[in-house]
């Protein structure tokens, strides 16, 4: 394990964060820390917690009990929309897009949050919004969607949505971003763009990223933390995360039911 | 007989027309429809009544409002008698007591419905679905007691005989001729100001948060602020709606506060097509003809119209423009 951290390199700290759905515990006590400037991967498996962590630290669910620390702000009691204006931005597992818009108009509502803050002005034309086109265009392209702009977000396949979806999460230019399994349900090639957009992407950001996918985890992350039924299990590199029994026990148990 | 899918399914969940983004070909065809407009509005009165048409008009830009609220917003109000009916009363005490020119009467009666739909608005928006829905029925249902009660309203005989004033003071309204030329104008203003609120970067916000609620405030959007702008939008333009009506009729009665007429602008909208831009004018010309032209039925006019909206609902629940829409393929 690592040695000891100075605070301010924690982005993002967790201190006995639990939720409890009428008495069962999805996520419990869980104290998590993530480094600054660090990929930092959540794996367990299906039903450890971890999509209901996402949930708890972006303020989608309120936790039953423990607290958040970002940027050494306490966020607990804060709405959704107010901890994204803090830079710390999700992706969804279910892919998130905006279906009736094109893949343009996607990108550019987030560019709209960014660039103009609210948008309560009903009385100027849309033409406005024109000035951010071609910033939008860019983070199309490097997502690899040129071709789609004026698509619309439904016809996409779903390894497209996905990139759509972390093209609109990046025009935020967020100090940290949460991915829930960003590569589920893409291609080969897809898989490899995607890993070399987020290594790009985490140059001078903080990530933490949900993936099942372990190849493509032990290639980014440089911290895995591995969650069983709602708590802890182990945490460190790879290398020792692979080889700790109880994760591998808890794998092949979840492989069993 | 109809394909049992479209039977079963409920009315809101029938495709909003415009599936694609919209392009610059559409907006071009959308000019051209208000061209469109604009003259049938100038030549109407040489064949119809101009009361029958001004009544037509204040409809259609209820419908209009309301349709910015339920196809823009997504939100279902059941209770938008309240900002049409309270707007009709303000309007017709201000040009018949307080001595106010017509348009100021109007401007008061809309105001007044800002502030109602203000306070309404950030009560209901805080909960989703039918229970928004529910307590717009409730805070409406408050206003009509409210106007069965008050010294305000004239109770159960309303504020009648409301003067229609000289416009800024100046030019008379009693020919009816020269009102329709004021109202047509009144509405064709608020029917741009609505194209013109869903083609905003706001209208572009709201869309986002139609679309996918959970997203939009992902992305940093408080949504619950859109909400309320678009409610109080919504019921300023059905208050401008309700006290021009004032005006034209010289008079406020409980009709425009009751449930009921919450009802009737949901039929209008839902028969014209819910989420196009055009739709609730087609609605409301319908229903208000078969109103007017099915008179002498009495009570059956009801029972009449419950049958049309359940043919609608049946045969094209897109309603009348949103399958003239979807045969055009484009967005109306
Ligand atoms: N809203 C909810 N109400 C009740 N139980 C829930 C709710 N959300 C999640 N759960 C339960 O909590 C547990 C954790 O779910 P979660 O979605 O966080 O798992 P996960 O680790 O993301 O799994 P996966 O890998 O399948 O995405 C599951 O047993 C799930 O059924
Ligand atoms: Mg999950």
């Amino acid at each position: 394990m690592g040695g000891m951290r100075l605070a301010q390199d924690v982005i993002l700290a967790t201190s006995g964060l639990t939720k409890e759905f009428k008495g069962f515990r999805a996520v419990s006590g869980v104290n998590l820390e993530v480094v600054r400037g660090t990929i930092h991967a959540l794996i367990g498996p299906n039903g450890a917690g971890k999509t209901t962590c996402f949930n708890l630290l972006t303020k989608f669910l309120h936790p039953s009990a423990g607290s958040i620390r970002y940027k050494d702000r306490d966020i607990t009691g804060m709405k959704p929309a107010d901890v994204a204006r803090l830079g710390l931005v999700r992706s969804f597992q279910i892919s998130a897009v905006f279906p009736h818009m094109s893949v343009l108009e996607n990108v550019r509502i987030a560019l709209q949050r960014r660039r103009r803050g609210d948008s309560f002005d009903f009385w100027r034309p849309e033409r406005v919004l024109r000035a951010l086109d071609g910033e939008a265009l860019d983070l199309v392209e490097a997502v690899g969607l040129s071709a789609f702009a004026e698509h619309q977000a439904a016809e996409l396949s779903y390894g497209r949505k996905r990139a759509l979806e972390i093209a609109t999460t990046l025009a935020l230019d967020p100090e940290m971003l949460l991915l829930d399994e960003p590569m589920a349900g893409m291609g080969h090639e897809d898989v490899d763009r995607t890993a070399a957009l987020i290594r790009r992407i985490a140059n001078d950001r903080t990530i933490l990223m949900v993936e099942h996918n372990l190849s493509v985890v032990a290639s980014l992350s440089d911290r895995i933390t591995v969650l069983a039924r709602g708590q802890v299990l182990a945490e460190g590199d790879y290398a020792s995360v692979s080889k700790d029994p109880r994760v591998v026990e808890a794998y092949i148990g979840s492989g069993h039911a | 007989m109809a394909d049992t899918a479209a039977v079963t399914a409920p009315v809101t969940d029938a495709p909003i027309a415009a599936a694609r983004p919209e392009s610059r070909d559409d907006r071009a065809l959308h000019r051209r429809v208000f061209v469109g407009i604009a003259v049938a509005l100038a030549l109407a009165p040489l064949v119809l009544y101009p009361v029958f048409l001004m009544k037509v008009l204040c409809f259609g830009l209820f419908a209009l409002a309301f349709n910015l609220l339920l196809g823009y917003g997504g939100l279902l109000s059941f209770g938008h008698a309240a900002y049409f009916g309270m707007a009709s009363y303000v309007a017709a005490n201000a040009a018949k007591h307080w001595g106010l020119t017509p348009e100021l009467a109007i401007l008061a009666g809309t105001l007044v419905a800002g502030l109602l739909g203000l306070a309404f608005g950030a009560l209901a928006i805080r909960r989703q679905g039918i229970y928004f829905s529910m307590i717009t029925l409730a805070l409406a249902q408050m206003a009509f007691f409210f106007s069965l009660q008050a010294p305000f309203t004239g109770g159960e005989d309303g504020i009648q005989a409301v003067p229609r004033g000289h416009l800024f003071g100046v030019v008379s309204l009693a020919d009816d001729r020269v009102l329709y030329a004021v109202v047509a104008a009144i509405f064709f203003l608020g029917m741009l100001a609505i194209y013109r609120i869903i083609h905003s970067p706001f209208g572009q916000v709201l869309k986002a948060i139609r679309d996918n609620e959970p997203r939009a405030v992902s992305l940093g959007y408080r949504v619950n602020r859109y909400k309320l702008a678009v409610f109080v939008l919504s019921a300023s333009l059905a208050g401008l709606a309700g006290a021009t009506k004032a005006i034209v009729f010289q008079l406020a009665s409980l009709t425009d506060v009751h449930w009921t007429m919450s009802g009737e602008v949901v039929l209008m909208t839902l028969v014209g097509g819910m989420g196009t831009v055009f739709g609730p004018i087609i609605g409301a010309l319908v229903i208000v003809t078969m109103e007017t032209y099915l008179a002498p039925f009495g009570a059956w006019v009801t029972v009449i119209q419950g049958l049309v909206f359940v043919l609608c609902v049946l045969l094209f629940r897109e309603g009348i423009v949103g399958v003239l829409a979807r045969r055009l393929g484009r967005p109306l």
